[in-house]
Formats: structure tokens, C-alpha cells, sequence
């Protein structure tokens, strides 16, 4: 295996407040590298930094290139997608739109046969294609902005808390599929409060508190250690 | 009033209106994309109808420099951009990039205008003159405050419009000019004597506005502009670049300054500051719809030249005072009714 993204030492600040302080982080190819963090711990800023959307200092390799001047849209070109917490969809257009859309940078030419595999994927966002997307359920949002991003045939997926706001039922679907996607090859960067499901599913993990990676390593071991299950239990209980 | 000059007054409303509706259209397209309000658009308009103007009698029209003027600006922005990165082979590539255009076009005109080829040539070359100067104009102007609040862009466009104003004077002389029409003749249907050209401008509108309608359902770079305008975050994250959609809003908003100018030339004498007040009535447009809707700022387009007809039959004196003082109780209405929503979404 080798390393697809490699991010050293990366900070972003707004004003005068660190939300990220010196992060480093790698995600091997092929891999599902977790971050995990309470509410406010910097770990949707880390993202936004990684694929352009904020302004950060530090060093972002992609695939041995070095993205520090490469805009948000020409990562997407690259390869790398992120699925916001927001989900980011373009509420009064069908979701078929919102798909083919995601294709914009691979051209009209391979929208037919990447919608196909969305829609394998996703076979609810088949039956609902022409309804706005404004109008879907919180489930079938987070599965159109997977989707969306899946369009655009990424080779890095990152995903800030899918979870977020689902049913435990819908969240295990959507976490199968990311399995799913890694066993295809896509890697994936995956950030989440559910620190037990994400741990589950991850070959690796981050520990991210107060803008800082505090601990690191293999997801199994971070699961077992027993900072890590105190960390998830207070999760567990601004959750309820 | 009798009902036979209340018939002319709905015509002359509807055909003011249908110049009006283009010009919201242009505005809406606009602000969706990139949240300008542009001023400017009214110049699209004098500075096509007095090309064409000039280019009927074989004179080469000033906004030939003018363009040259802008595609300067946005190489040298492009390629300091570059310099500053440290790589002058990218900044000589964009700067000719946003210089070969230009010049070509320029030499087009240049050659083309003085042999008098006719009407439909000049149409043609005029849109090649004008349609670029929307996203140079972009890229000098706006391109830079991409990120600003909508006030800071609107001061931008404030700007960019006494600037292009002067120009305009400095350009095409103080005079007023007119063009033949596109279509001559004209003929009665009951009490109305309909011109051709009338017809012209109210058909060239109906078809303009189905155009777009297709643009944005049917086509991806529609649906992607479409897509910038509702979450521009979620557009970035699809690979659009911004500011591609940004120079594509200012090109069809330019291209649909020269329809209207193609449209209103004959109508009107059109004077190198005519564009303040004729975009004026699309901005007041464009405000009673909302600046979010198509429809609504075409129905309002649609009410606006009507008022105006009406208003200059009863009170001719006070016209534009109507015409303008209309927005407010508009205004008023929507900050009791509509609730404040945030720029990003």
C-alpha cells in the first residue's frame, strides 16, 4: 500500500481561533482512515482544508502531487471528493440533475454508466430520480450527496459525518457502503461522533481534540483503548 | 381615454415591457451566479446599438478600443495572477489566451465594417464586439471581489458603470444615434397600427426567454450555472469552477444586452448614457420580481412597461418619477411579508 493523501502539518485558523493545529494525517490507497472528535473538535475544518474549501498553512500531498495552490474544483478533478455535513444539494433541481451534475468534470459521455452504479448503489435514489431534491427524507439526502460525490469517480472520498441526524437502521446502510466502496478501491477519509460505528468499519484511525490529532493508529487498537471509550461515551452522551 | 388609444398605450407598454423583461432577465442571470447587481447591463445595450449604428453607415465603431481596453486588463490581471505564482510561461499563456480574442475580432471588425456587407453581418459582428466585453469585464471588475458581500459587489458595479459611462462619451461622442429597423413596414389590425419591428421585438423576446428556458433545463453548463446559483458550495464540490460560471453569466447577459439593442436601436435614439436609465427600469423589474425568478421578473418587466405607457398618456411630466417610486411600496411590502435568508445556503 501506499499513501494517497498526506497531510503535514496542517492548520487553519479563523481569525484569531485555531480550529486545526498542526494535523498530520495519511490515508493509504485502498484504506478507510477514520477521524474521530467531539462536536467542535476541528474535524469538518480539516476536511474543508483538505479539499480546498479554506484557507489553511501546511502541506497537502494527493497522490505525490502537492495541492497548496490547486483550487476546489480542479481537486474534484483530481480525484478527491468530499461529502459535507450539510450535504450541499442543490435543493430545487431533480435528482437526476443532482447526479449528473456530480459527472460535470467527467463530461455528459460517462454519465449513463456512472449513474448506473449509483444507482446499483442506491437503488431508493432510481425510484425517487425526478423528485426535488429539497423534498427527500434526511436518509435519502445523505444518499444523494454519496452519490453526487460517487459521479464524480473519486479516488479519495471524504465523508463528515454521514451519520448525523439518521437512523441507526439507515446509518448501518450507509456505513456497509462505505465498506462496499472500499472493498471496490475507492480510499476513504471518514470523519464521525459515532466513534464506535466509524472504528467498526476503519483500518485506521485519528483521535482529533481541541484542533489536534491527540492519538493515532490501527482502528482495532484505538476501539480497545480506554481514553478512546471515554472519549466515545461522552459522544454517547451529548448524543442522547 | 377611449378605448382605441388604450389599445395603443397596452401596445406601446407591452413592447417597452418585452426590452424591459431582457434586461431583468440579463439582471436575475446575474445576481443568481455570482450575486452582482449589474449596473453595467444597460452599456451592453448602448454600446451594441451605437456599433450598430455606426457600423450602418461604415464607420468602425469606438467600442472596437473598447474591448481591446478590457482584454489588456484581463491579461495583465491573469498574468500578474501567474507571476506572482512564479511561473511566466502559464502567465504568457493566459495573457494571450485573453489577448487573441480580442485582437482577432478587433481585426475582423476592423476589415469587415467599412465594405458595408449589410444588416445581418453586422448583427453578427456587433455580438463579437460586445459579448466578450461581459466576461472581461467579469474578470476585471468582479472576478477579484468573487468572495465579497453583495453590497461591496454592488459598489464594484456602481463603478464599472460611470467608468464604462465616460468611456462611452470618450468613445462614441455626445450624439444620439438610430438605426433602420430590422424588419420595415408596418400594417393595421383594427385600430392598431402595428410595425413590424414592434413585432419583432415582442416575438425576439418570447423566443429569447424560451432559449434560456431550454439552456437551463436541457443542457449541463445550464444546469450547472443553475446549480452556482442555488448552493454555491455544493457547486464547487461538483468541480465547477465559479469563476467559469461567473464569465459565462456576464457573456449571456452581454449577449442579451445586444438582442435588446438589435431590438430597441430603431426605437429609440440611443445616447452614450441612454444605458443608465433603460437598465434602471430592468433593475425596477428585476426588484418587483424578486431577483430570483425568471417569470416573476418577466411579469413585472411586463407591468412596468405598461405603467409607464399609462403613466406618460396621464402625466407625462412624471413618468419615470411613477415608474421608479413604484419600487417602493414593492419594497415595503416584501421586508413586512418575506423573511430574511441568509446569502449562503
Amino acid at each position: 500500500m501506499s499513501a494517497l493523501l498526506e497531510v503535514g502539518d496542517l492548520s487553519v485558523n479563523y481569525g484569531r481561533v485555531e480550529a486545526v493545529r498542526a494535523v498530520s494525517l495519511t490515508v493509504q490507497s485502498g484504506e478507510i482512515a477514520t477521524v474521530i472528535g467531539a462536536n467542535g473538535a476541528g474535524k469538518t475544518s480539516l476536511l474543508a482544508a483538505i479539499m480546498g474549501l479554506l484557507p489553511s498553512r501546511g502541506r497537502v500531498v494527493f497522490d505525490g502531487q502537492d495541492l497548496v495552490r490547486v483550487p476546489a474544483e480542479e481537486r474534484v478533478a483530481m480525484g478527491i471528493s468530499l461529502v459535507p455535513e450539510q450535504r450541499d444539494l442543490f435543493g430545487t433541481m431533480s435528482v437526476a440533475d443532482n447526479l449528473a451534475l456530480g459527472a460535470f468534470r467527467r463530461g455528459r459521455a460517462e454519465i449513463p454508466a456512472r449513474l448506473e452504479r449509483v444507482y446499483a448503489l442506491f437503488p431508493r435514489l432510481e425510484e425517487r430520480h425526478r423528485q426535488e431534491a429539497g423534498t427527500l427524507s434526511g436518509g435519502e439526502r445523505q444518499m444523494l450527496a454519496m452519490g453526487r460525490a460517487l459521479m464524480a469517480k473519486p479516488r479519495l472520498l471524504m465523508l463528515d459525518e454521514p451519520s448525523l441526524g439518521l437512523a441507526p437502521l439507515i446509518v448501518r446502510d450507509i456505513l456497509q457502503t462505505v465498506s462496499e466502496l472500499r472493498d471496490e478501491g475507492v480510499s476513504i477519509l471518514l470523519v464521525e461522533q459515532n466513534a464506535r460505528a466509524a472504528l467498526r468499519i476503519a483500518d485506521h484511525g485519528y483521535v482529533m481534540e481541541l484542533g489536534a490529532a491527540t492519538m493515532r493508529g490501527p482502528a482495532a487498537e484505538l476501539a480497545a483503548d480506554p481514553r478512546v471509550a471515554e472519549i466515545y461515551l461522552g459522544a454517547a452522551q451529548g448524543m442522547s | 381615454m377611449d378605448f382605441t388609444i388604450a389599445l395603443f398605450l397596452i401596445q406601446d407598454g407591452i413592447i417597452n415591457g418585452a426590452i424591459y423583461a431582457l434586461l431583468a432577465v440579463a439582471l436575475v442571470l446575474v445576481f443568481a451566479v455570482t450575486r452582482v447587481i449589474l449596473i453595467p447591463q444597460g452599456e451592453f445595450v448602448t454600446f451594441a446599438g451605437l456599433s450598430l449604428a455606426a457600423m450602418e453607415t461604415g464607420g468602425v465603431p469606438g467600442a472596437v478600443w473598447l474591448l481591446l481596453v478590457l482584454a489588456t486588463g484581463a491579461a495583465v490581471m491573469d498574468a500578474g495572477v501567474a507571476l506572482r505564482e512564479r511561473s511566466p510561461v502559464k502567465a504568457a499563456r493566459l495573457a494571450m489566451w485573453n489577448l487573441a480574442p480580442a485582437i482577432a475580432i478587433a481585426a475582423a471588425v476592423l476589415i469587415l465594417v467599412p465594405l458595408k456587407l449589410g444588416l445581418a453581418v453586422n448583427v453578427v459582428l456587433c455580438a463579437a464586439l460586445i459579448v466578450p466585453m461581459g466576461p472581461y469585464l467579469y474578470r476585471v471588475a468582479f472576478q477579484p471581489l468573487a468572495d465579497a458581500s453583495v453590497l461591496v459587489l454592488l459598489i464594484a458595479s456602481v463603478g464599472a458603470h460611470l467608468a464604462l459611462t465616460a468611456l462611452g462619451l470618450v468613445l462614441f461622442g455626445a450624439e444620439g444615434y438610430r438605426t433602420s429597423p430590422v424588419v420595415s413596414g408596418s400594417f393595421q389590425i383594427g385600430p392598431l397600427f402595428v410595425t413590424g419591428q414592434s413585432l419583432l421585438v415582442v416575438g425576439a423576446t418570447l423566443a429569447l426567454l424560451a432559449g434560456l428556458a431550454l439552456f437551463f433545463g436541457r443542457t449541463l453548463i445550464g444546469k450547472a450555472l443553475k446549480a452556482s446559483a442555488i448552493n454555491r458550495r455544493g457547486a464547487r464540490l461538483v468541480g465547477i469552477p465559479t469563476m467559469l460560471s461567473g464569465r459565462i453569466a456576464f457573456a449571456m447577459a452581454a449577449a442579451i444586452g445586444v438582442v435588446s439593442a438589435v431590438l430597441v436601436a430603431p426605437l429609440t435614439t440611443l445616447y452614450y448614457d441612454s444605458g443608465f436609465i433603460i437598465g434602471l427600469k430592468g433593475f425596477v423589474a428585476a426588484i418587483i420580481g424578486g431577483l430570483g425568478a425568471y417569470p416573476a421578473a418577466v411579469a413585472a418587466a411586463l407591468a412596468v412597461g405598461l405603467l409607464e405607457a399609462f403613466s406618460s398618456f396621464w402625466a407625462s411630466a412624471f413618468k419615470e418619477v411613477i415608474v421608479f417610486a413604484s419600487i417602493l411600496p414593492v419594497l415595503l411590502w416584501r421586508s413586512l411579508t418575506s423573511t430574511h435568508s441568509d446569502e449562503e445556503d
